[in-house]
């Protein structure tokens, strides 16, 4: 730990260990959420010693490639999860909604072999678009709970996929080739699929971070009412942020797509555990208004890594569930932890300055 | 009383009916707000066991097979686990919380009860250890929601995936069979002499109990007060933390029952089995008029939700409609069940807002 400056009447014991010093509040509060994230860079870099060490091939660039385009599609869903939460709301139909987007593209790609591949990743973002501006009309008008209305349209979303598709499967010799070497081919040994992620990520997260619509949702998953004295129009705000969940969720469908080559109707079942595993991991409070996109990808990466350290240390595969479910609990725990220090710190230097805030 | 009004009408939505007041208790209108709310709730309950027999009938007139006494024992059969913990499910989301790793303490449970099977223990010592490590689950969702405060939608997101990792830990992937007959047979088997399932004895045994417990006893009145606002219980008297950490342990334990039910109904202990159940059991809950936020509810319609549920899976089922359009049904019915309060609550809101401007607002 760094001596950090301390003012004079930081005297006690108390003050001394906490590594508060002069720092305001707000400075204080970016040091705990920058050491929640790099709690997960040193769990991630201590797991991926610790299975390095038991198995060298686990550092082969197809193993790092593996891992890489598992967690590409697995952040793009995080990053649009993280929205949502980040205003106090939740969208557990994302997996449904990739398989929609998956099916509905590979059935396009089928029937039109000549479609640009961009084309294709606008048409999938567009579905999930709709289906997440459903979902958020449902809980803006309806005025129902986002839990409640996305666990409704994960059964209705997938259903309607299973109608459509109705047992059958898309093979990878149906879908045309410059769609499949899309899913492979990379870009200075980067693949493309990390790279729309990365983009993803990046955009989202400095909408969220600089520009005023990205802190009106954080405003809005702080307090919906003050956010709607302040004129935020958060009905809005809700149905845009649930829109970017479902577009993303529909653009991680048309990567599923890219990357394995075969869908079915059953594709992507379950991911939402996954998805909102990597979020509250990664540090997005299910509070609303905290966390960063940064710190869901790093939880996706985590999630995704986690899976195949498991194969290289030929630990039970059955293990991985129970570790998520284990992650989940400990990350919020966490936060709680985190929460109550930063209160006592607030609460501690209140106190010292006695109300007079001069500073 | 006042500060009583304004301490409620912070809680947001639980404002309207106040602490103690069980909603189906009787239709007296308290003044224009409080009747109407009384009143709505019990018109949906109502509501809702009209819309069951509804179902029952045409599906009884208009689907073969569906009217006869041995699908009536398929019907029970199947609506077993969904209202065994609809029940504990009811008063937890009564006091404004929820448990979706309901369906994943039935798997562990059954899972359990397959290995311990496997190694020769009597199936009479398997059946009280797979209640009480039901209990133990729910502690543990009780533990991390009372005492540390956590919030239960993302604890028991997390237990779902950690009890269902466990499950498939303990028993793999693959099932144990051949549990004795005089249990599998008394499962799915009818009482001497009548068409009557033995299973429904212990849906009505427990659903009488449930029933009493919140409906007529000061530990129901105490899961209203905290749902409709856990300040004002904590000022009149309860104990919210507590009340809500026993709440689990009974809805772990009676997962733990439903477990054991499921593997002698099937005579299969499966690490999956219930996968997904969680949903059934919330749509069921809601459907039967249970607020989601908290504070209101009634049994009876509870139990019309599940019947209503599993009714309309049953008849789409022998009309060779697929599970997948189930799942369709399901959710549409999830959605309808929330929404359909809350737009006959718009509706009147705003019949009353605009009264209420005239009066206050000078803009």
């Amino acid at each position: 730990m760094t001596a950090a400056p301390t003012r004079a009447r930081d005297t006690t014991p108390a003050a001394a260990a906490a590594p508060s010093g002069s720092a305001s509040g707000r400075s204080s509060l970016d040091l705990v959420l920058r050491a929640r994230e790099l709690g997960i860079v040193l769990a991630l870099a201590a797991l991926v010693a610790v299975t390095a060490i038991s198995n060298p091939r686990f550092l082969s660039g197809q193993s790092i490639r593996d891992i890489l385009l598992g967690t590409a599609i697995l952040a793009v869903l995080a990053v649009g999860q993280a929205v949502v939460v980040i205003t106090r709301n939740i969208d557990l139909s994302v997996g449904s909604v990739l398989g929609l987007s998956a099916f509905a593209v590979g059935t396009l790609l089928q029937n039109n072999p000549g479609l640009p591949v961009v084309v294709a990743l606008l048409i999938g973002a567009a579905i999930g678009g709709v289906c997440g501006g459903a979902n958020g009309v449902l809980v803006r008008y309806g005025n129902v709970p986002a839990l409640v209305v996305t666990l409704g349209t994960l059964y209705v979303v997938r259903g309607i996929t299973y109608f459509w598709a109705g047992g059958q499967q898309i093979n990878a010799d149906e879908l045309p080739q410059g769609f499949l070497d899309f899913g492979n081919a990379t870009l200075l040994g980067i693949p493309y699929l990390v790279l729309i992620a990365l983009l993803v990520l990046v955009v989202t997260g400095l909408v969220l971070r600089n520009y005023r619509v990205g802190r009106e949702l954080y405003a809005m998953g702080s307090s919906p009412q003050a956010a709607t004295l302040a004129g935020i129009s958060v009905g809005r705000r809700t149905i845009g942020a649930f829109a970017v969940s479902g577009a993303l969720a529909g653009l991680a469908g048309v990567l599923f797509a890219a990357r394995f080559g075969t869908i079915d109707a059953a594709a992507g079942t379950g991911y939402e555990l996954n998805v909102v595993a990597a979020v509250v991991v990664g540090g997005v409070a299910v509070f609303g208004g905290s966390g960063s996109v940064w710190g869901a990808a790093l939880g996706a990466l985590l999630l995704t890594t986690i899976g195949s350290s498991l194969a290289v240390l030929e630990i039970n595969q059955f293990w991985q569930q129970a570790i998520v479910g284990g992650l989940i609990l400990l990350a919020i725990g966490a936060d709680r932890l985190v929460a109550a220090r930063v209160a006592a710190s607030l609460k501690r230097r209140h106190g010292r300055e006695g109300g007079s805030h001069v500073s | 009383m006042s500060a009583d009004t304004s301490i409620a009408s912070s809680a947001g939505s639980g404002a309207a009916s106040g602490p103690g007041t069980s909603p189906n208790g009787g239709g007296v209108p308290r003044g224009g707000g409080a009747g109407g709310i009384a009143g709505r709730f019990a018109n949906w309950n109502v509501a809702i066991i009209a819309v069951t027999l509804v179902v029952m009938v045409v599906a009884s007139a208009t689907v073969d097979n569906f009217g006869t006494s041995q699908n009536f024992g398929f019907l029970v059969l199947d609506l077993l686990p969904i209202a065994l913990v609809a029940l504990p499910m009811t008063l937890v989301i009564v006091t404004g919380e929820i448990d979706l790793s309901v369906a994943s303490t039935l798997g562990l449970s059954s899972a359990v009860m397959g290995s311990l099977w496997n190694s020769n223990q009597p199936i009479e010592t398997i059946i009280p250890v797979c209640l009480l490590l039901g209990a133990v689950l729910g502690a543990i969702n009780g533990f991390f929601i009372t005492v540390l405060g956590l919030p239960s939608l993302a604890v028991t997101i997390g237990t779902l995936a950690l009890y269902r990792g466990l499950a498939f830990v303990v028993l793999g992937d693959g099932a144990v069979a051949d549990f004795p007959a005089v249990y599998t047979d008394w499962v799915t088997g009818n009482l001497a002499g009548t068409s009557i399932p033995n299973v429904l004895l212990v849906i009505v045994a427990l659903a009488v109990v449930f029933g009493i417990v919140l409906h007529a006893t000061p530990v129901g009145r105490a899961v209203f007060a905290v749902g409709a606002s856990e300040q004002a219980a904590r000022f009149a008297g309860v104990r919210p933390g507590r009340l809500k950490f026993w709440l689990y342990v009974v809805s772990g334990a009676v997962a733990g029952l439903a477990g054991v039910l499921w593997t002698l109904r099937y005579s299969s202990a499966r690490a999956d089995n219930g996968a997904g159940l969680e949903l059934a059991v919330v749509a069921a809950v809601l459907l039967g008029g249970v607020s989601i936020f908290g504070g209101k509810g009634a049994l009876p319609g509870v139990l019309a939700g599940v019947l209503l549920l599993a009714s309309l899976q049953n008849a789409l089922r022998l009309s060779d409609v697929s599970n997948e359009a189930l799942n369709v049904v399901t959710g549409v019915l999830l959605i309808v069940s929330v929404l359909a309060p809350n737009l006959a609550n718009a509706v009147r809101g705003s019949v009353q807002r605009r009264r209420h401007r005239t009066t206050t607002n000078p803009l």
